[in-house]
C-alpha cells in the first residue's frame, strides 16, 4: 500500500469505530484523541482492526504512534508495503 | 488466536474425543473464551469477541437471554425484569461517558437502543424534595433551594466527582459517608444524595465504597436516566442478533456445573447434563463466589460473600395513563425519615420504609411511538432472601400478596394513590432473583466486594458483570467490554 492508500485504511476504520464522526474535516497533523475524543479503548481497536484487516501486528509500546494520521501512516508504511490494496 | 485449536491439540484435555464423530454435545469444538451466562454482560464481551473473530459460546443456565434484565409475557402484556431506567443517557453525538464507549466498542448506532430520556425525577423524605432531571443544573437549583447552607460546598463535591478517576483503587474503597461528611456536612443532604445512588447500585449495607458511589453520582445525576419505549428486549435482541451475526454461538439451558483445571488452568467446563467443552478461557458473570464454587468443589466460599441486598417489586397495571392521575415523574425514591436505612430488614420479610417508585410511561418518547399501551408503576421495597426462601408455596403467594399492599400503602404517602386503578398486577421476590441470575441470595448488585480487574485465582478464569464492578445495564456492558479487552484480546 502507498502512503495515500494506508490513510483511507484508517479512514474506513475510524468510520467504523466512530460512525457519528464527520471525518471529512479531520486535520492529519492534529491527534486523534484531540480531535474525536478517542480513548484508549479506541486505539485498541484501531490496533485490533488493522490486524483483523491488513494482518499488520502493532506491538504495545508503540501504540504512541498512532497519535495522528501523519505518524500513523508514517509509522506503518514499512510495515504495509506489501499489504495488497 | 482466531483459530481453534487442532484435534491434536485438543486430545490430552479430553476424554470424550472418542464419541467425536457423533457430533453431540459430549464432541463440541474448542472455543477460544467460553463466557458464563447470557446476561448484559457476557453478550457484550461475546460481540467483542466474536467482532475479533473468535470463537466464543455463551453458557446460559436459564432458558431465556438477559438475567436480571429479562422480559417475559403474562396474561397478553410484556413485562420487563428488573429495568426501571437506562442509567448514563447522553444525547446523540455525545463523545464522552461509557454510552457512547459502548456504542462504538460495539460498532451500534445510537438509535440502536431506542432510548428516550426522562421526564422528571425526585427524592422524596418527609417534608422535602430534590427534584432532578437529566441536566445536573436542574438538582443544583433544587439544592440551592432546600440547602442554600450548602450550595458552595455542593459545587465542590460536584468538580471532586468530574475528576475522580474510575480506575483508582485505593480511592475506590474509601466511605462515601465519610467523604460526604467533610464535604457537604448536612446529614439529610447526605442521606437524600444517597437513597438513589444507593437504590440503584450499592451492594454494601449502611455505607457505600466512594469509587461507587462518584460513578453512581456521574451515571444518575451527571448523565441521566432513559428507556427504549419496547423495553429491555430491544436493546437484547440487537445485541443477540449483532453477536449471532458475527458468529457467536449462544446455548440456553446450559447450565455449568463446574471448572474443569489441569495444573492450575481452567481447560474447560462440565455442563450440568455431564458434556464437557473445551477452551482457552473462561469469562464468567456468575458471579465471585458462585464462580469460584464451580471452581473447586472442595471448599465451600461462605454465601454470605455474595452480598446480601435484594428486593421485591411490583408491577401494577393501571386503567389510566398514570399522568391521568396527576403523576408525570418517572422514578421517585422515598424514604419515610431522615435517617436513610440501607440494610437487609432486621425482621420480616421486607422494609418498606424506603423504595422506588418508577412508571414506564413517563419518559419522553418520540410521538411516532406514541405513548405506552397501558398505565404501569414499578414498586421495589427492601427484602430479605433468607426468610423469603424459607416460606412453603402456600405461605410464600400469602406474603406476596401481604407485601405488594403493604408496599403500595408505603409508597402513596409520596405519589398519588393508584390503589383504585390496578387491574392487574405481577411481582417478584428475591427467590425469583435467584432464579432468573442464578446468584446467591439473590443479590441484586452483588458481592459487597468488587474485583475491579476481573482476576481470580485461576490465571484464564475471568469475572464480568456486578462483581467485577459495574452494575446497571449500561455497567454490565462496560464490564463485559473492558474485561473482554484487557483479559480475552490480547494474545
Amino acid at each position: 500500500m502507498a502512503p495515500e492508500e494506508i490513510r483511507q485504511a484508517i479512514i474506513e476504520i475510524l468510520e467504523d469505530i466512530a460512525p457519528d464522526e464527520d471525518l471529512t474535516s479531520l486535520d492529519d497533523g492534529v491527534s486523534f484523541r484531540e480531535q474525536m475524543e478517542l480513548d484508549s479503548m479506541d486505539f485498541l481497536d484501531i490496533v485490533m482492526e488493522l490486524r483483523k484487516r491488513y494482518r499488520v501486528q502493532v506491538p504495545e509500546e508503540d501504540y504512541a504512534q498512532l497519535a495522528s494520521m501523519n505518524s500513523t501512516v508514517k509509522y506503518l508504511e514499512p510495515k504495509m508495503v506489501d499489504v495488497a490494496v | 488466536m482466531s483459530q481453534p485449536l487442532s484435534q491434536t491439540e485438543q486430545e490430552p484435555h479430553d476424554q470424550s474425543q472418542t464419541d467425536s464423530a457423533s457430533s453431540t454435545d459430549a464432541s463440541l469444538p474448542m472455543y477460544d473464551t467460553v463466557i458464563i451466562g447470557a446476561g448484559m454482560s457476557g453478550i457484550a464481551a461475546g460481540i467483542r469477541l466474536a467482532y475479533y473473530d473468535q470463537r466464543v459460546c455463551i453458557l446460559e443456565k436459564h432458558t431465556t437471554i438477559g438475567g436480571l434484565n429479562s422480559f417475559y409475557r403474562l396474561n397478553r402484556r410484556d413485562y420487563d425484569v428488573g429495568l426501571h431506567a437506562v442509567t448514563n443517557f447522553t444525547e446523540k453525538g455525545a463523545k464522552k461517558g461509557p454510552f457512547s464507549r459502548i456504542l462504538r466498542q460495539l460498532r451500534f448506532k445510537w438509535e440502536d437502543f431506542g432510548l428516550a430520556p426522562q421526564r422528571r425525577s425526585r427524592i422524596a423524605f418527609p417534608g422535602i424534595n430534590l427534584n432532578f432531571d437529566n441536566n445536573i443544573d436542574y438538582l443544583t437549583s433544587e439544592i440551592r433551594r432546600e440547602f442554600p447552607h450548602c450550595i458552595d460546598r455542593w459545587q465542590n463535591l460536584l468538580a471532586g466527582i468530574t475528576d475522580y478517576d474510575d480506575l483508582d483503587q485505593t480511592a475506590f474503597e474509601i466511605s462515601a459517608r465519610e467523604r460526604l461528611n467533610e464535604t457537604l456536612g448536612d446529614p439529610l443532604l447526605i442521606n437524600m444524595l444517597l437513597c438513589p445512588l444507593m437504590w440503584y447500585g450499592n451492594p454494601r449495607e449502611h455505607d457505600m465504597a466512594w469509587g461507587q458511589f462518584c460513578i453512581m453520582f456521574r451515571s444518575i445525576f451527571l448523565e441521566g436516566f432513559a428507556r427504549p419505549h419496547r423495553g429491555v428486549r430491544l436493546i437484547l435482541k440487537n445485541l443477540i442478533k449483532k453477536f449471532r451475526g458475527l458468529g457467536g454461538e449462544l446455548k440456553l439451558r446450559h447450565g455449568v456445573a463446574k471448572i474443569l483445571t489441569e495444573d492450575g488452568t481452567a481447560v474447560g467446563v462440565e455442563l450440568e447434563n455431564g458434556n464437557r467443552i473445551h477452551c482457552k478461557r473462561i469469562l464468567s458473570s456468575a458471579g465471585l463466589v458462585e464462580t469460584l464454587r464451580m471452581c473447586d468443589a472442595t471448599s465451600e466460599p461462605d454465601p454470605r460473600l455474595a452480598g446480601q441486598m435484594s428486593f421485591i417489586e411490583s408491577i401494577s397495571v393501571l386503567d389510566k395513563q398514570p399522568q391521568e392521575l396527576g403523576f408525570d415523574e418517572t422514578i421517585v425514591f422515598f424514604n419515610d425519615s431522615n435517617d436513610f436505612h440501607w440494610t437487609p430488614p432486621a425482621e420480616g420479610l421486607c422494609d418498606v420504609r424506603t423504595g422506588v417508585i418508577c412508571s414506564p410511561n413517563n419518559y419522553v418518547y418520540d410521538a411516532a411511538e406514541g405513548k405506552l399501551p397501558e398505565g404501569i408503576m414499578r414498586l421495589t421495597t427492601i427484602a430479605s432472601f433468607d426468610r423469603w426462601d424459607e416460606l412453603d408455596e402456600a405461605a410464600y403467594r400469602r406474603e406476596k400478596l401481604r407485601w405488594y399492599d403493604r408496599s403500595l400503602e408505603s409508597c402513596v404517602r409520596f405519589v398519588p394513590d393508584f390503589r383504585q386503578n390496578v387491574i392487574d398486577m405481577d411481582m417478584f421476590t428475591p427467590t425469583t432473583i435467584r432464579r432468573f441470575t442464578w446468584h446467591d441470595n439473590g443479590a441484586v448488585y452483588g458481592a459487597p466486594d468488587k474485583i475491579l480487574d476481573g482476576t481470580t485465582y485461576i490465571p484464564n478464569v475471568f469475572l464480568c458483570g456486578t462483581d467485577q464492578g459495574f452494575v446497571g445495564i449500561i455497567g454490565a456492558m462496560m464490564s463485559g467490554i473492558s474485561m473482554a479487552n484487557l483479559h480475552c484480546l490480547k494474545d
